[in-house]
């Protein structure tokens, strides 16, 4: 591959210049499409005036429902963008044998693994998993809203900034050609000297502002605002993995916010934390990223965990099995997620009893795992079992995470590891765990909750569609890639020699199709629910006999989510309140205190975004200036003393009287 | 499905070993494997799993507890499935005729098993993780050459330097005096001692038929012990990704009996068809630039401190070692005047070729290595401890028979060896990465 010669730089541009928009007709293509269908969008939003609503209602909302589907649908989105990388990659594979280069040059496919790793963690499953927490845990702990309503939509914003600028990356420069955790020396100034990896540091960092705010802000909210009576070990399961996934979110990002900003310091400023000069050791980086990214995959499954508790019991129609058990077992899982990160690397040489001792302590954690899978099956043990689509998800979790698990503790043997690491084996192992665990867990929550957020349920034939397209997909595409593991393929290859190897990849291509059908068959469930909304509506609040405080309220939740603050007796509170035929108040309502919307969060998110564009381009000037705007910015807003208002007390008393209509109709 | 060949090579018969009659303690590893070959390679017997087939007895070990390590598990495993799929089933909403009991959420006993049956698990598993992460410590010399022939005492490993390189493998054997470019031949039955570094950026060397990976990394050293028991042709490469190249940084692997290694490294020595010459300093700063595809490069002879200098990353003229600036910093430094020093260090800060410009005045680059610092900071040589650690001669302790064993076990490189000699540089052996920088001369 010819080298291109990016060393151009001016003062107005940095180093923007014309060399920095897409080259490789793919990409360019691509670049159209995007560009056409973006220009409709803004085009359709203007001419059906919604500029105004979305503006007003949506971007700068700071009622957590909004916040948190505005969290699910960047999720979606990135999901597709991160989908397709995947595709591109099992394509590529299965054409490159035997002297065919295959379909894309180095420089485009090793992006493509990139983006598709960072996109999928970061943009995707940490979207996802925020969301969820956003929308239903204060509804859970039946709190008005969370702790600090704007800090919250200011951390959605500056999600989604990250988000801007790893699509940016797709056609104005190109993004890191690293794999997902941007080694050093590799990522260092030497190996990588264009944009790419600047693009992953600037996006890594500002969206991670807006993943630890949301923490702090999750975590107060869990330990302030519970309805009275809900102590501790009351608290509905999924508040509690929230919790636990929030503490790992604050004592873990930090540390991806320290290194990463080493990295920056070593390619901006010249340092050598992890260069190969001076004595720096990207050893220290290999560890640093993990001691974050450990802790990382916890914080991902542990909510859908919760997720998978609710729905279990909720659909089992049965208390669930040993909840103290199951707190204990996520605590265990929180604090040994911290010993564990050296499994990630054992061969980079480590003594004997080093790497003994994180292996073992990685074996542990699948004890309390394991309590955990026991008790959702005993949870189902003497059950009436209804299989809605979150307990068809929920049983396919059970089935394929358990698989996961089991290689998962098998990559934890270190000589095991040394056969092994870095192999299709691994990959086939976090896939397992990730989307039989993660992905199965949101679509699970999503259809769930789906009537909660819109007071209508899912399409349950393209659902069930979904379902059977992704379960099986999902095997087929990933145990070639087991199988390819134990034949020595090892992962991030481009082209391969051995011709034999290609059926397997064949094979995982299928799988991948069979799940871009289950995919688009979710989004045809989405759209035909949507249109449909009339047949599918749910008016009760209330659809599953949910046991939760969040089904206690109408579907949609007014603003205020609960006219009086709700008072807990029980583990679940509203099917004790149900079993005690507690009456649903109807008078003596008051006006209601809560949080004003406000635009500073977009505004300070989208001038932070023109600040990591700026740096990543040297842009200098611009980024000055962007980076006094921030600071000024914040710094004005704290004069806005407009923050909240009261709803009127005739708007509640009407809102209750028709939700009391809504409940009478259908004879609840 | 040929992914590796086994076929003999050369004129001599291949050393063909009696088929395995494992001794006592490894009647667990015999059972697994029948149990093996009905389950998993049953299932995967179309496809040549080089990993739970290798030719080499260290990637055997570690096959073998590949499949150990997933029959413990599939002890809980399986009945787990088993009764999701038996639950979900039986207590169906439709099936009135099973118990439903909405209010029952505990039983102590239950929950006594669901806690202790993971945990008795993972107590065989840990056991089997100590025991075998030792054994297979790839730091470690080897105490076998298959299950039944020990090490003899006087063997002498075949010692091979491996440098990864931006993207092809550069072999120097260092007992023949010859090296190669993506191609390692090696001995049947001989114990091979591998020590392992990097040019640029980080690779991970790994020959699936003979022994788990080693991370490859610049400025260091990582080791790797193994041994090939059968003739076989196979490949290499890095299992670490490390830029655009990386899907072609494989390497042919041969192995063959003594008698034809000596012959073909006799071969290298006195030059075939594709000799690549000398591999001195200058060959190799050319050889170490970017490139693709590379083929075979067989070396006649190579500078013999090559491999010393790439490790200590000064192998252009006028740099400093990084070693010289370790025993300079165990001095204290220089203060100030080590400023002057500084030029000498870079390696590749602003990209390689800056360096390479910096240095193309051969009198510059001179009067640098010659700047007064220089001489104050002269290691002494073979101060250097060697982090090999040395398998026990008696297994005893690691199976946990007679428990004495602590002290047979120099498990931190800091054994007898390392101890009595008086004159060892304190230079402190990370535990935790005991890939530590070696210093040397």
């Amino acid at each position: 591959m010819e080298v291109v010669d990016h060393s151009h730089w001016s003062p107005l541009l940095g180093r923007l210049w014309w060399d920095a928009m897409p080259q490789e007709p793919i990409v360019l293509a691509t670049f159209v499409v995007v560009a056409l269908g973006g220009a409709a969008l803004v085009a359709g939003l203007t001419y059906f005036k919604l500029w105004g609503y979305l503006w007003k209602e949506w971007f700068t909302s700071v009622d957590h429902k909004k916040i948190g589907i505005m969290y699910m649908v960047l999720g979606l989105v990135m999901f597709l963008r991160g989908f397709a990388d995947a595709v591109m990659m099992r394509i590529q594979q299965a054409i490159a044998f035997g002297g065919n280069e295959g379909y894309l040059n180095a420089h485009h496919y090793d992006q493509i693994f990139t983006a598709h790793g960072v996109i999928m963690i970061f943009f995707v499953a940490m979207p996802f998993v925020t969301g969820l927490m956003n929308y239903i845990v204060p509804l859970q702990i039946g709190a008005r809203d969370v702790s600090f309503p704007f800090l919250n939509n200011f951390s959605f914003w500056m999600t989604t900034a990250g988000a801007v600028l790893v699509m940016a990356s797709l056609f104005i420069g190109e993004f890191a050609q690293t794999g997902w955790l941007a080694y050093p020396p590799l990522s260092n100034l030497a190996y990588s000297p264009w944009v790419g990896v600047d693009y992953y540091i600037w996006a890594l960092q500002i969206a991670g502002v807006g993943t630890l705010l949301s923490g702090v802000n999750l975590i107060a909210t869990i330990v302030k605002m519970r309805a009275p009576g809900m102590t501790m070990m009351r608290m509905p399961i999924f508040t509690w993995t929230a919790l636990c996934t929030n503490i790992l979110i604050v004592a873990a990002f930090p540390v991806l916010t320290a290194v990463m900003t080493m990295l920056t310091v070593d390619r901006y400023l010249g340092f050598n934390f992890f260069t190969n000069d001076f004595g720096g050791s990207p050893m220290m980086y290999v560890n640093l990223i993990w001691i974050w990214g450990h802790p990382e995959v916890y914080i991902l499954i542990l909510p859908l965990f919760g997720v998978f508790s609710e729905v279990t019991s909720t659909f089992s129609g049965k208390r669930l099995f040993g909840y103290s058990s199951m707190v204990y077992a996520t605590l265990c899982i929180t604090i040994l997620s911290y010993l564990v990160w050296l499994h990630h690397f054992f061969t980079m040489g480590s003594g004997a009893s080093v790497n003994s001792f994180f292996g073992i302590t990685t074996m542990v954690i699948s004890i309390p795992t394991g309590a955990k899978l026991f008790n959702w099956l005993f949870t189902m043990y003497r059950g009436r079992i209804r299989f809605e689509l979150p307990m068809m998800w929920t049983v396919a979790f059970m089935l394929t995470f358990t698989v996961g698990g089991m290689t998962g503790v098998l990559l934890a043997v270190p000589p095991a590891d040394f056969v092994l690491h870095n192999s299709l084996f691994l990959i086939a192992h976090f896939h397992n765990v990730i989307i039989g665990g993660v992905l199965f867990g949101i679509f699970a929550a999503i259809n769930y909750w789906w009537p909660k957020a819109f007071g209508f349920k899912l399409n349950q034939f393209w659902g069930k569609v979904s379902f059977w397209l992704w379960v099986p997909g999902f095997w087929v595409a990933f145990m070639p890639l087991y199988i390819l593991g134990l034949m020595g393929v090892t992962r991030r290859m481009r082209t391969f020699d051995d011709p034999s190897l290609q059926i397997f990849f064949v094979i995982a291509g299928i799988g991948a199709a069979m799940i871009a059908g289950g995919i688009a068959a979710m989004l045809v469930q989405f759209a035909v629910s949507v249109w449909k909304r009339e047949e599918l509506k749910d008016e009760s609040g209330d659809p599953w006999n949910g046991r939760t405080l969040e089904w206690a309220t109408s579907s949609p939740p007014p603003e205020y989510n609960f006219a009086f603050t709700p008072v807990v007796h029980d583990i679940d509170a509203w099917d004790d309140m149900k079993r005690c035929g507690v009456t649903r108040p109807t008078a003596g309502f008051r006006s209601i205190h809560m949080p004003k919307g406000t635009g500073t969060g977009l505004i300070l998110a989208g001038l932070s975004t023109v600040l990591g564009f700026a740096m990543i381009w040297y842009i200098w000037w611009l980024a000055a200036v962007s980076f006094l705007g921030v600071i000024g910015y914040a710094i004005f807003h704290t004069f806005n003393y407009k923050r909240d208002y009261h709803i009127p007390v005739e708007t509640v008393e009407a809102t209750e009287a028709e939700r009391t209509r809504q409940l009478a109709a259908v004879g609840a | 499905m040929s992914y590796v060949r086994t076929r003999g090579i050369g004129l001599g018969a291949p050393p063909m070993r009696p088929p395995e009659s494992r001794p006592k303690p490894r009647q667990l590893t015999a059972l697994a494997k029948v149990l093996a070959a009905l389950s998993l390679t049953g299932a995967l017997s179309a496809c040549n799993t080089v990993v739970l087939d290798p030719a080499g007895d260290v990637a055997r070990q570690q096959g073998d507890l590949v499949v150990i390590s997933t029959l413990l598990m599939l002890l809980i495993v399986l009945p787990v499935m088993a009764a999701t799929c038996l639950f979900a089933w039986r207590y169906r909403a439709s099936n009135k005729e099973a118990v439903y009991q909405p209010d029952w959420d505990h039983s102590t006993q239950l929950e006594l098993l669901i806690w202790t049956a993971p945990l008795l698990i993972i107590i065989c598993l840990g056991a089997l993780t100590w025991v075998t992460t030792h054994l297979l410590d790839p730091y470690r010399t080897i105490g076998r050459i298959d299950a039944n022939t020990p090490v003899a005492a006087n063997a002498k490993p075949l010692e091979v330097e491996v440098v990864a390189l931006d993207w092809k493998w550069l072999f120097i054997y260092p007992e023949q005096g010859v090296a190669t470019v993506n191609e390692l031949v090696v001995p049947t039955g001989r114990p091979l001692h591998f020590k392992i570094t990097s040019s640029s950026v980080m690779n991970s060397f790994y020959v699936p038929a003979m022994a788990g990976q080693i991370y490859a990394m610049p400025g260091m050293e990582t080791r790797l012990h193994a041994v090939v028991n059968k003739p076989i042709e196979t490949v290499g490469f890095s299992a670490n990704y490390s830029g655009a190249g990386f899907s072609n940084m494989r390497f042919a692997t041969r192995a063959v009996s003594d008698a034809d290694f000596a012959k073909w490294a006799e071969g290298v020595k006195a030059g075939g068809d594709k000799a690549g010459g000398t591999l001195d300093r200058i060959a190799y700063l050319q050889l170490e630039k970017p490139s693709e595809k590379v083929p075979v490069i067989r070396y006649a002879s190579v500078a013999p401190d090559l491999y010393d200098a790439i490790v200590d990353m000064c192998v252009e003229p006028g740099k400093m070692c990084m070693s010289e600036m370790m025993a300079l910093d165990a001095r204290g430094g220089l203060g100030k005047a080590g400023i002057r020093n500084v030029e000498m260090l870079a390696y590749d800060k602003h990209g390689r070729e800056a360096v390479a410009k910096a240095n193309a005045n051969p009198n510059a680059a001179i009067q640098r290595e010659l700047a007064w610092v220089r001489a104050l900071c002269r290691q002494m040589p073979g101060t250097a401890p060697d982090n090999t650690v040395k398998a026990p001669t008696n297994l005893r302790s690691l199976t946990g028979a007679g428990m004495a064993a602590p002290q047979s076990l120099p498990l931190f490189g800091k054994g007898e060896q390392a101890l009595s000699q008086p004159q060892a540089e304190p230079v402190a052996v990370n535990d935790a990465a005991h890939s530590s920088q070696i210093s040397r001369n």
